[in-house]
């Protein structure tokens, strides 16, 4: 332990803010919002850190980073080795350093936090991955031996990258079918840049292809080929389902198909994915500078839209949830920052109808005020509706964020891979074995939606499981 | 990157392309489309797979210059590539034999219609294709469309080429002359799919569109596809292109396709004026070079 400090002495410093992009400027750009730590201040958070042995931090975490010895590390200054032991359980660090929802999981867990506020073990971890992605030296993990046995890894999410690392370090081939022309799943698609960079994705992925992953885009698989097709004809050994839940489920209520209605997919795809904010880029999305945008839904998703529409000129944002500000599952920070950047939450308000203008284009919507009742099968409150609440919010443009199904391809074309009657994948918890031999999957496929550390944790549990497959030929 | 073997203009701005693409030229079947984007910061649009040739391992496009993507593809020679390129989308044709088919092609649709009327007519209908356009430059594949037809007829708007008037003024002829149509496929602008839907309800005349909305991922992943059928959301990069005619929300599907009208024009417009300015700066350094 190198932390000279008493623990009184430690618990004396306050929490170390992180350094942000002013709101005002910030909602108008797609820069990154945080501005991440410099070396002073992340030593100084390092320092809060009382070394406990309980590690409750690293019991929080799904994937069991091993919190108090990269912290340590942090201390003492090795940043790449703080690094280092990171990577060996979380291979994608500037990633989840910046979208995990830490006050879920090992933040929430900090013993700190019971008194005051918790070690910030996100802003250390995105310290650490980006001092290490800045200086150059991501420290590349050596490849065993070929083993002449080949995977099949279809999606290229969280769950797919990680996986993928894994198993090109056993020495097995691996190949990576994507279905659009980037690779990253919601990490490109989904996530805006001011709060995921893309950079970092890409550099994340030539990583992998320097350790010999190999990529394949614009491969739908279910389409393009089949996944009887990849093991029998084309001679891969396994193959790893990490399709993402990406069908977006609409609200099912009248005006959902007027224009300026968009769900969350699409409008962040194209924002995201096909950058239709930039002049250099042809895509288009709905022009709302200077016009009101409604966001449904209280999700991570729904943040990332409304402070999407923001920077793309709306006048005013407003994120419609039928629970209440308590139940939203965002991350809290998403929910501050959109607060900062002047977003309305309407909470306990519920849309019933699309308003057409005359001519097809959305003009508004008619929402009903909402209470909470008796808890419902999620344990949260159930919201119902009350008599006569019924008013309307004028927007232009109306984003639909409340959830998704399994997308279905992949399944509708593998007829003995075993579904639940929600549309995902079933797959054992511990071995992510499908019903189908040699078929694993894992991330928002089997889960639903879920977050990138799972999927990622999924990733390496097939990896194991896939690994042990391949060499003992057990199922 | 996907190799263009073949390139040749077939009617004013529409233009059919060969292009290498194996696993898709193998796969695919009549009905289905493939999505691309032609260069770095292009938009993802779908097009309908007009043929293939699995044993040279290409697939046939044939695309209509309306915006600046299509424009810019229609300036791509043979011997150019195309950025991305995935496939076979959407799902096939209903293929079966059910006796006389009637299949319409208004203007490019004509190009879509090709493959399920060409694998009608292999299932062993009795084939009727009508063809239209607005005047005799407009009507495409006409040549193809005889080889593959039992009988053909051809309209124009104007006059200017075989029989003046609407593809559902032969349409109705045929009705009324008595034919008994089993089943009728109509692909084209939506005012025409429209109107054909309309004179084969009375006669209670199975009949499929292919409709045309506006993509993105070709995955069912966004839902910018959705179409109403029968009152229900439907995805058509998934659950069609093709669609029971009489079931299918014409008007909205028209509405939501005019959402991007004004930006579309507006970029164009800045393509169509780059390109003059091109043009003008090779007509002058022509001169300047005294050719
Ligand atoms: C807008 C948004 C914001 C989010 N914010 C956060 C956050 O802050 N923190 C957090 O932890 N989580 C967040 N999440 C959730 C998180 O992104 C997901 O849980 C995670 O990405 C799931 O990973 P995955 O690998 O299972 O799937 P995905 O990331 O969905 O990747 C699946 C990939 O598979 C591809 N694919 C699908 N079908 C096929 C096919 N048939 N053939 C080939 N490829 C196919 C898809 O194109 C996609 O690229 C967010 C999600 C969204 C949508
Ligand atoms: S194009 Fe996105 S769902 Fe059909």
């Amino acid at each position: 332990m190198s932390n000279p400090l008493s623990p009184k002495a430690r618990m004396q410093i306050p929490r170390q803010a992180m350094p942000e992009q002013e709101a005002a400027e910030r909602s108008h750009n797609f820069e990154e919002v945080n501005l991440g730590l410099d070396d002073a201040i992340a030593r100084q958070e390092a320092l809060r850190c009382l070394q406990c042995t309980s590690q409750h931090c690293f019991n929080g975490c799904p994937v069991g980073v091993k919190v108090r010895e990269f912290i340590d590390l942090v201390v003492e200054g090795d940043y790449l080795a703080a690094a280092a032991k990171i990577r060996e359980d979380n291979v994608l660090p500037a990633i989840t350093g910046r979208v995990c929802p830490q006050e879920e999981q090992c933040e929430g867990r900090c013993v700190l936090a019971k008194k005051g506020e918790p070690v910030a073990v996100g802003y250390l971890e995105r310290f650490v991955a980006d001092y290490e992605r800045t200086h150059g030296q991501v420290g590349l993990p050596p490849r065993a031996a070929p083993t002449g046995r080949k995977v099949a890894i279809i999606g290229s999410g969280p769950a797919g990258l990680s996986a993928a690392g894994d198993l090109v370090q056993k020495g097995h081939e691996v190949v990576v079918m994507e279905a659009l022309h980037e690779i990253g799943g919601v990490l490109v698609y989904g996530i805006p840049q001011f709060r995921l960079p893309k950079e970092i994705v890409r550099q994340e992925v030539d990583n992998m292809r320097k350790m010999g992953v190999e990529f394949r885009t614009n491969v739908v698989v279910g389409k393009s080929v089949t996944v009887d097709e990849l093991m029998n004809e084309e001679g891969y050994h396994a193959v790893f389902v990490a399709t993402g839940a990406g069908l977006p489920i609409f609200l099912n209520i009248p005006g959902e198909h007027l224009c300026g209605v968009y769900s969350a997919n699409e409008f962040l795809t194209r924002v995201n994915l096909m950058k239709a904010y930039r002049e250099d880029h042809d895509q288009p999305v709905f022009d709302c500078r200077g016009k009101d945008v409604v966001v449904v839904g209280g999700g991570n998703t729904a943040l990332d839209a409304v402070r999407t529409s923001l920077r793309i000129g709306a006048r005013t944002a407003s994120i419609l949830y039928r629970r209440s500000a308590a139940e939203m599952p965002a991350r809290a920070e998403e929910v501050k920052h959109a607060r900062e950047e002047g977003v309305q939450m309407l909470m306990l308000t519920n849309p019933v109808e699309f308003i057409d203008d005359g001519k097809g284009w959305l003009d508004g919507v008619r929402c009903q005020k909402m209470e909470l009742g008796e808890p419902d099968a999620s344990g949260r409150r159930r919201p119902m509706p009350v008599a006569g609440s019924e008013f309307v919010v004028p927007a232009s443009m109306a984003i639909i964020a409340v959830g998704n199904r399994g997308n279905p391809l992949v399944q509708a074309t593998t007829p003995d891979l075993a579904t639940n009657k929600k549309g995902y994948i079933t797959a054992d918890d511990d071995t992510l074995k499908t019903s189908k031999r040699g078929v694993f999957a894992g991330g928002d496929i089997v889960t639903g939606g879920a977050t990138v550390i799972l999927a990622m944790g999924a990733g390496r549990k097939a990896a194991r499981a896939i690994h042990h497959f391949l060499e003992t030929g057990e199922w | 990157m996907y190799k263009i073997t073949e390139a040749r203009f077939l009617a004013p701005q529409v233009k059919r392309f060969r292009i290498t693409a194996p696993d898709i030229a193998r796969r695919r079947k009549a009905g289905q489309f493939v999505i691309l984007r032609v260069q770095e910061g292009g938009e993802r649009i779908p097009l309908t797979i007009a043929d293939s040739d699995p044993g040279e391992g290409t697939i046939t496009l044939i695309v209509q210059g309306v915006g600046k993507t299509t424009r810019m593809l229609n300036q791509k020679e043979a011997g150019d590539a195309i950025l991305d390129l995935v496939g076979p989308l959407g799902k096939p044709s209903d293929i079966e034999p059910y006796g006389t088919a009637v299949v319409i092609g208004g203007g490019l649709g004509t190009a879509i219609a090709y493959p399920t009327a060409k694998a009608l007519k292999q299932a062993g209908n009795h084939v009727i294709s009508i063809i239209g356009g607005r005047s005799r430059e407009f009507v495409i594949l006409e040549d193809e469309m005889r080889a593959i037809s039992d009988e053909v007829f051809v309209t124009t708007d104007d006059g200017s080429y075989a029989e003046k008037g609407f593809v559902t003024d032969r349409l109705n002829a045929l009705i009324e002359g008595g034919r008994k149509l089993d089943f009728v496929l109509a692909i084209g602008p939506i005012p025409m799919m429209r109107a054909v839907a309309e004179v084969t309800r009375p006669h209670g005349i199975h009949t499929v569109v292919s409709l045309n909305p506006i993509m993105v991922d070709g995955t069912g992943m966004c839902g910018g596809c959705r179409v109403l059928v029968g009152g229900e959301s439907q995805f058509a990069c998934v659950d069609g292109p093709e669609f029971d005619a009489h079931q299918v929300d014409f008007r909205t599907l028209s509405t939501r396709n005019a959402m991007y009208r004004e930006r579309e024009k507006a970029s164009l417009d800045a393509f169509e004026d780059h390109e003059c300015k091109m043009m003008k700066m090779a007509e002058a350094a022509e001169k300047g070079a005294g050719v």
